[in-house]
């Protein structure tokens, strides 16, 4: 069936079968590979986009649902191409990634977070990321990670005095 | 670097299926009512899954999420009405829910996780019956009511006779859970709390107990409501304990009560977890959750 996706800020067409999910639409037919197929039933997180500006996982909706939802993925969060967003940025200071399978969910489910909360808790961090599965680093500098994104998101609308 | 394009078919898990976004209810129970083989989705959290294990093979699915009547908080009746696409996190965010509805409020927290509560929905939960589900459980606990709609008729069923046990409802296969209904205390002085034990975070309980307690301003219980999920086929309410908790001023009055309630449950098993210890469970969680709500309540404002 002919579906329009809102990808990014674009209108995207395609020609798919119902059953193809949104994750395999978004990786085979439009070559975002952004969002990774990992367990494909809806426990890793790697497959995670936003979706209306919430984390959800695309591999748990199939590609005609999504029609009229505005969806993002890692690929809109880089300021241009080769440019590092800024928390896309604070994953490699923080060297908060090995394998890198699970890095782009962890990135939009911390970036849709600081959107809402830009004070988080460790607390407030780990239970966002709960549902994103890394099985390299431990998650101590994923939290870390998010929690100097939100230092320099914060400090980014300030005046800058003295030190740049 | 090109990688090759897969031909079609080659990626994708679940079996072929018609994919049917119906305008309104109408149109949509039209379509369960010509496909026999038709499912309803919503959120799709489980459904989704299941297909793609291709433990789930329907041949058409009805898509009800951008159905404008199935969606919304609202009260109604004296009643928190929540509709059944309505997304998990919009009610979790929700101030009536907050307001009025504290155990549920207390509750969306430890379904799935954040990204899963953003897809799928109150209904979806209710509909599927899983007896780990802690929506389920509230609605049992609180003596709520589910609305249904099929082709010709619209009805309500209490969500205790609604739960007949592990994804299964008194729902017949032509209908379409349309939303529910939440009872709402009215006054000061409430307290609500959920405990639950499973593997991980936000995986399926192995044991939940819910609890929402209303005292008096000398501290004594005026109301409460009690339940047990995920141990047993379906919620349990403990009705003999929140009897016995009547004008009682902690949770130890009832224990005699809660014990028994607790010795009669029909408790499943599986591979995870023995019958002893998740009756054992049962136990300790209620009290827990007894004991979290009458503080609560007392903390709350008067």
């Amino acid at each position: 069936m002919k579906i329009t996706l809102d990808i990014n800020g674009a209108q995207l067409e395609a020609d798919v079968e119902p059953r193809m999910s949104l994750l395999d639409c978004l990786r085979d037919v439009f070559r975002l590979t952004g969002a990774h197929a990992g367990c494909e039933h809806g426990v890793c997180g790697a497959c995670t986009v936003l979706i209306d500006g919430e984390p959800a996982r695309s591999c748990l909706i199939f590609a005609p649902q999504a029609e009229g939802c505005k969806i993002t993925t890692v690929e809109a969060l880089a300021n241009a191409p080769g440019e590092p967003g800024i928390v896309q940025d604070s994953f490699c200071a923080t060297h908060a990634m090995q394998c890198g399978y699970c890095t782009p969910g962890m990135i939009l489910t911390a970036h849709a977070l600081l959107k809402r909360n830009p004070v988080p808790s460790r607390d407030d961090i780990v239970d966002a990321i709960s549902g994103n599965i890394c099985r390299c680093t431990g998650y101590g500098q994923i939290v870390e990670a998010i929690e100097l994104a939100a230092n320099r998101l914060r400090g980014r609308n300030e005046p800058s005095g003295g030190a740049a | 670097m090109r990688h090759k394009k897969p031909a079609s078919g080659e990626t994708v898990k679940a079996a072929s299926f018609e994919y049917i976004r119906p305008a309104n209810l109408d149109a949509a129970l039209a379509a369960l009512t010509q496909h026999e083989d038709a499912r309803i989705i919503a959120g799709g959290q489980t459904l989704a899954p299941m297909m793609a294990m291709r433990l789930a093979r329907p041949s058409h699915l009805i898509d009800i999420a951008h159905i404008a009547a199935l969606k919304g908080i609202e009260m109604r009746d004296g009643a928190l009405w929540i509709g059944a696409a309505t997304r998990q996190l919009d009610a979790e965010r929700s101030a009536l829910v907050q307001q009025h509805a504290p155990l549920l409020a207390a509750a969306f927290p430890w379904i799935g996780h954040h990204a899963t509560r953003a897809r799928g929905t109150v209904g979806g939960s209710i509909a599927n019956a899983d007896p780990a589900a802690e929506i389920p459980l509230v609605l049992a606990a609180l003596d709520g009511v589910v609305h249904w709609a099929n082709a010709s008729s619209e009805g309500a069923t209490s969500a205790r006779e609604f739960f007949t046990g592990p994804m299964m409802t008194a729902l017949e296969p032509a209908a379409i859970v349309t939303g529910a209904s939440f009872p709402v205390w009215e006054g000061a002085r409430i307290g609500a709390s959920l405990h639950e034990v499973s593997q991980r975070r936000s995986d399926f309980a192995y044991v939940s107990a819910v609890a929402q307690i209303q005292i008096d301003t000398q501290g004594h219980c005026i109301r409460a409501a009690l339940a047990i999920g995920g141990a047993t086929p379906a919620p349990v309410a403990l009705e003999s304990t929140c009897a016995a908790l009547k004008g009682a001023a902690s949770p130890d009055a009832a224990q005699a009560a809660l014990e028994k309630d607790i010795e009669t449950l029909d408790i499943m098993t599986d591979g995870h977890a023995s019958p002893r210890y998740r009756r054992r469970n049962a136990l300790a969680l209620a009290q827990r959750a007894l004991k979290d709500a009458f503080a609560k309540a007392s903390g709350a404002p008067a």
